[in-house]
């Protein structure tokens, strides 16, 4: 269990060091003198070799991907070179409510896709089960930026249940993280299906049936439970695209997340916090495989004894 | 290896008793028809042209029109019509959704196939670059690629600044190759996991083993036997990922990344309208229409040739 843990930690560290360097070497191949964004096109070349120097713009790429290492490891993202402010300053501003955001949104969803699911499985090829799998179909067929202005157009606009911008309170990001939950529960709902329908033909299912157990105890304590486990991975995997998601419905909505920070510092072409959001988002991405492979042995012995 | 045409009406007709894939179908017969023949609608005055910019387009306040009368589905705020754009923006997205799927499938398929059939070094190298593309939101990194291109074109240098190998400058101007390249490039890491498991199934199989032993070479035994066996499979993943390209291209041409202007495309038509969408909808429904309908087409038509393929 312990070799498991540390061997899996260091190939997420592989892995991270890997997007790094992917995406340095990437953001330094745009053209561009990374001293005139930060002066100014007016800039005397004083200005611009003083520039130079402070950020070692001269030393081979590897000396500098060497150098942005080091800094990472003493907790150093950097400053942004348009607006001056620390990366890391600038990403912890923005993290609440992103995580606010996703993580409302992963509990409207999964409220939703786990009964959906299960109930489809319990009534296979009914009309609520064929009608449910087109609607799912549909969720995955909306663009994330086209399904929050319409859902802000009807629901806010129209409707008025819901502010249109200006988020002050917590409760006020119902409408962005509903939008975000649409996008996730048909996908979620069909896995939770699946799983729920290969569940229920298992011998231990037979079992607890005929042992008289009532079929809503069957359906949400037996057969779940054993459901679950495989979409749990698939929530843990899911996290990148949850970030694009978050991505689109922040810009729609406005909200000061991490979302908008990545669109503003690739339009300002702003290496150092383009870098800072990519590598804050694999850390993510990385860190929930991380976790839902050691749940995952918790969970299942099985894979325990593998390891 | 290949199916045969028999097989193959076989196929198309269990295809057609699935009431969703075949209305997925039909709805994007009609869509490739459409784009393909808008040029010859134009031409014959049926269509206005996309970027047609009429004096009545717009009204006496010079405002855009809303749908009926002259134009159908109303104008946009140049006076356009609306229409007009989303037919000529079926174009650009069609086309560089299939273009982008292509990149992705021979990317995936190449690195799984690879990684499967070799296993070893060689797997634990193509697997863990595949993990690092997927630890970044594919979109992300859309826009950050997509971000280092200029419409104008600038070159960029793909060697470090030492090294004068201007063999590896190159420049790449914002358009619809860039984009179809740069969503492909983003999409492939999902296809090398269902490929791999394939081949790593399929290699055990007697008749590569059997080839193995009349003397095959690898090349061989990949192309000839385990290629086409993989084929159901590449065919469900790459229509599959055609719904993820084209909403791809869509999120970019929103954020004003995608295929420059004054080419139509769905997302930038939903980013202009959207100063104009509380008095026109139309303006952002429309396009948004276009965009569910197609990828929604696609869904189904992956669903129904998994189904088809699954059963076998």
């Amino acid at each position: 269990m312990i070799k498991r843990f540390f061997r899996r930690l260091l190939a997420s560290l592989v892995t991270l060091l890997g997007t790094a360097f992917i995406t340095f070497f990437l953001l330094n191949a745009v053209p561009g003198d990374v001293a005139r964004v930060i002066a100014g096109a007016k800039a005397s070349p004083a200005v611009i070799q003083e520039i130079h120097a402070k950020y070692h713009l001269d030393d081979p790429l590897g000396r500098r991907f060497l150098l942005y290492l080091n800094q990472l490891v003493h907790g150093d993202l950097g400053y942004s070179y348009v607006t001056g402010q620390s990366v890391a300053e600038a990403i912890s501003a923005r993290l609440p409510t992103t995580l606010a955001l996703s993580g409302l949104a992963v509990v409207i969803w999964v409220a939703l896709a786990v009964p959906l699911g299960a109930l489809t499985a319990r009534f296979r090829d009914s009309w609520f089960d064929r009608s449910t799998l087109v609607l799912a179909t549909l969720t995955l067929s909306l663009p994330a930026f086209w399904l929050a202005r319409m859902m802000q157009y009807v629901l806010a606009y129209h409707l008025g249940w819901f502010p249109i911008g200006f988020f002050r309170r917590a409760g006020d990001l119902v409408l962005p993280a509903a939008s975000l939950a649409i996008l996730f529960v048909g996908y979620y709902a069909r896995l939770i299906h699946t799983n729920m329908v290969e569940v229920l033909d298992s011998p231990y299912i037979r079992a607890a049936r005929a042992k008289g157990a009532s079929e809503t105890r069957v359906l949400f304590k037996h057969a779940l439970r054993n459901a679950l486990i495989p979409v749990i991975t698939i929530l843990g995997m899911d996290v990148a695209g949850l970030l694009g998601g978050v991505l689109f419905i922040e810009n729609v909505f406005a909200l000061p997340g991490i979302g908008t920070l990545a669109v503003q510092s690739v339009f300002n072409l702003d290496p150092p916090v383009i870098m800072g959001s990519v590598l804050f988002s694999a850390t993510l991405v990385v860190g929930a495989n991380w976790l839902v492979d050691l749940l995952y042995g918790v969970i299942d012995p099985r894979i325990r004894s593998a390891g | 290896m290949l199916p045969n045409i028999g097989c193959f009406k076989t196929s198309l007709r269990m295809l057609a008793r699935n009431r969703l894939a075949s209305a997925g179908l039909s709805l994007l017969i009609v869509f490739v028809f459409l784009a393909m023949a808008a040029p010859l609608l134009t031409h014959w005055h049926i269509l206005h042209a996309p970027d047609q910019q009429d004096p009545v387009g717009l009204d006496a306040d010079g405002l855009p029109r809303t749908a009926g009368g002259d134009y159908l589905l109303g104008t946009d705020n140049l006076g356009r019509d609306v229409l007009a754009r989303v037919i000529y923006g079926a174009r650009v997205s069609l086309s560089v959704g299939i273009g982008a799927m292509l990149t992705a499938t021979i990317i995936g398929v190449t690195v799984g196939l690879l990684a499967g059939f070799y296993g070893g070094k060689l797997d634990l190298v193509l697997m863990r670059l595949t993990e690092i593309n997927m630890t970044i939101p594919a979109i992300l990194l859309a826009i950050a690629f997509a971000g280092l291109l200029d419409v104008s074109g600038r070159t960029i240098h793909l060697h470090p600044a030492w090294l004068s190998w201007t063999f590896l400058d190159f420049s790449l101007k914002r358009g619809a190759v860039s984009v179809f390249l740069i969503v492909g490039f983003v999409c492939w890491p999902g296809m090398v996991r269902v490929v791999r498991a394939q081949v790593l199934a399929l290699r055990e199989r007697e008749f590569v083993q059997a080839a193995r032993a009349l003397g095959a070479s690898d090349m061989r035994i990949i192309l000839g036997a385990i290629l086409p066996n993989l084929l159901p499979t590449v065919v469900v993943l790459a229509v599959m990922s055609i719904a993820n390209t084209i909403l791809l291209e869509a999120g970019l041409g929103y954020l004003g990344i995608g295929v420059p202007p004054p080419a139509p495309t769905w997302g930038s038509m939903i980013s202009e309208g959207q100063p104009y969408f509380i008095t026109y909808p139309h303006l952002v429904i429309v396009p948004g229409l276009a965009i569910v309908l197609t990828v929604l087409a696609f869904n189904l038509l992956g669903q129904g040739l998994q189904e088809l393929f699954g059963s076998k």
